[in-house]
């Protein structure tokens, strides 16, 4: 008996759904299958070769929509998703409740050499530090500076420490996305990193007139 | 009477003390680059890329200090032993294992590697194909060898020997990752997919620090990964000794303090995430002359 | 018995270079472990180096001395061949031996 063609089609692109639809469950184990990389074996991979330890939990590998779009777009994610994203962040920022945003520059130094805090290897809930110095050029006598971020040396006196700059900075510090979506810098005051006194101390070290960062 | 002409002080020596004949050579180094940078006064700031050049020419002036005397040799020779010698219940030695170039083959097989090897059907790194010849010839329980991979002070690792042993082997040889069969195009995409992946609560991928040239974390130079130039410098360079630990180290422990570093869960050792992630960096590295186990900070 | 040492020895224009890899974990007993505990001190304290039957070389090493000591020192003279033999000992009182020969 020969089958009608819409019989026929219908069949193929039930095959086809099948296939697609039942690919991720039942494929063999993510790497060593031999189509490229679809999203559930990417994830498959995920889930079977990480495990959680100390403090890092699998969660972590659960991507935010910030994380999800940078990822995707390697960092250069068009105009508008871009613009809607940082407003959200903006909106997140939880600001000091006392309106101040100037704290003690030498507590922010310590927090700037501090690189500690969040891995497996730390303890949860222990102070975490800022590890700025990882990326970032700040005190004139710390030579051991990183530079995937910009030197931030004589910022105070370069931009001023108006409240506005203090805000922005501060800002900046907790929500780094919140002004430049996929940028490198972790977003410490909402990640719980930093505490809100640790940014203002750290707003200090930058913005400070008697700071060493702005001392001619 | 006998000239000395060489010494090395150790990184924790040299900061317990800062006396001794043998830490002042090490310690020269980084006066004169503050030096320079006190000098460059205001400068500094806009020229923090341009500064970088005498600190990183006191950087490589340490590299080339700490060249000569690489205590990987000794992890090689002992590595050389554990692959020699009978052992595990079969008490058998790893003389038959097959790295990729036949059984026994040692020479060159870390230029080749991760590959895909057939009579497992998986495409494998080095440190997984010990296990896999670990188990399979000397009957050692893969729970056994994957329990403490990494040395520490107390412990040391065999499975480390056996990686500096092997990588010795190459030195000299261009290398040649295959990424010819399906899977093992495969393992390079999901491993430039992970390269890639911004996750946790820094947001960190391996790009956010390794995709960009001429960067530094700290003092530490950052090669760019995803280019070939970046590849073949970063990857030449490991197994490596590290002075600051005085440990030998094997390209899973990198991966794996790098994981940590980027405030991930941790990865299951020799797991496919880890050999994807190294396929996409070694077979970037391809081309490049490995010069054997390095040594670093 | 401590741990094999590498050796190499090569004569350039009547000058032999010899080279010693340690293996040795030199602890100054100033470094503290992950628990917090100080490590005990334990390190190389005499090294000696003949030819032969000479000495070319004695060394007092003490704890600026690295983890994994590398030495390198050169004497007049030598013939390929030769027998070169490095020996230390540690504060423990143990002791290791190795020869090379000239190449």
């Amino acid at each position: 008996m020969r089958r009608g063609r819409c019989t026929a089609a219908r069949t193929r692109a039930l095959a086809v759904a099948l296939v697609v639809l039942g690919g991720g469950a039942l494929a063999p184990v993510a790497l060593q299958a031999a189509d490229p990389a679809p999203d559930a074996r990417f994830k498959q991979l995920l889930q079977q070769d990480f495990r959680p330890r100390g403090g890092a939990g699998m969660d972590r590998l659960e991507q935010d929509p910030v994380q999800k779009i940078c990822t995707e777009t390697h960092d250069r994610p068009p105009a508008g998703p871009r613009e809607a994203l940082q407003k959200e962040q903006l909106e997140a920022i939880r600001w000091p409740a006392d309106g101040h945003f100037l704290g003690d520059w030498r507590a922010g130094e310590k927090v700037a050499q501090d690189g500690r805090g969040m891995t497996w290897s730390d303890l949860p809930g222990a102070v975490s530090g800022g590890g700025c110095y990882g990326c970032h050029q700040i005190s004139p006598q710390e030579i051991a500076f990183g530079t995937i971020g910009p030197s931030l040396l004589q910022l105070g006196r370069k931009r001023g420490a108006s409240p506005q700059m203090q805000r922005y900075v501060y800002g900046h510090i907790y929500d780094a996305k919140a002004y430049n979506l996929c940028s490198t810098m972790p977003r410490f005051g909402f990640s719980g990193a930093l505490t809100e006194q640790q940014i203002k101390d750290l707003v200090a070290l930058l913005l400070d007139p008697d700071s060493p960062v702005n001392r001619p | 009477m006998a000239e000395v002409t060489g010494a090395r002080a150790g990184a924790a020596t040299h900061k317990a003390l800062g006396v001794g004949r043998a830490a002042r050579a090490i310690a020269a180094a980084w006066p004169w680059v503050a030096a320079i940078l006190l000098w460059s006064g205001a400068d500094t700031a806009m020229a923090a890329g341009g500064a970088s050049d005498p600190v990183d020419a006191a950087i490589a002036r340490y590299h080339e200090m700490l060249d000569e005397g690489n205590p990987a040799e000794l992890d090689e020779m002992r590595g050389e032993q554990l692959w020699k010698t009978a052992a595990g219940p079969a008490h058998a030695s790893l003389e038959g294992c097959d790295l990729g170039r036949g059984p026994g083959v040692v020479k060159g097989a870390y230029a080749e590697l991760p590959r895909l090897f057939a009579d497992t059907g998986r495409v494998q790194d080095l440190e997984s194909r010990l296990i896999t010849c670990m188990t399979g010839l000397q009957g050692i329980p893969e729970s056994e060898i994957v329990a403490k991979p990494f040395s520490t002070d107390s412990a040391r690792s065999d499975i480390e020997a056996l990686v500096a042993y092997v990588a010795g082997q190459s030195r000299g040889v261009t290398m040649r990752v295959p990424v010819h069969d399906a899977k093992e195009k495969g393992a390079y995409a999901l491993g430039e997919r992970l390269f890639f992946y911004r996750a946790g609560p820094y947001d960190f991928s391996c790009a956010s620090c390794h995709s960009s040239n001429g960067s530094r974390i700290r003092l530490q130079e950052l090669p760019n990964l995803s280019t070939t130039a970046g590849a073949q410098r970063a990857y030449t360079s490991w197994p490596a000794y590290r002075v600051s630990q005085g440990l030998f180290r094997s390209f899973q422990w990198r991966l794996y303090d790098c994981f940590r570093q980027q405030r991930f869960p941790e990865p299951v050792y020799a797991s496919d995430a880890t050999i994807a992630l190294t396929m996409f960096i070694a077979a970037n590295a391809n081309g490049a002359v490995y010069n054997g186990p390095g040594i670093k900070r | 018995m401590g741990d094999p040492m590498k050796i190499k020895a090569a004569l350039m224009d009547g000058v032999t270079e010899v080279k010693v890899l340690m293996r040795h974990p030199m602890e100054t007993g100033l470094r503290k472990d992950e628990s917090g505990a100080l490590v005990p001190a334990w390190f190389i304290t005499e090294v000696t180096a003949t030819h032969v039957d000479r000495v070319v070389l004695r060394a007092q090493f003490g704890t600026s001395v690295a983890r994994n000591p590398y030495l390198a020192f050169r004497f007049k003279g030598g013939q390929p061949g030769d027998r070169i033999t490095v020996s230390w000992v540690d504060s423990k009182g143990d002791r290791r031996s190795d020869e090379a020969t000239i190449g």
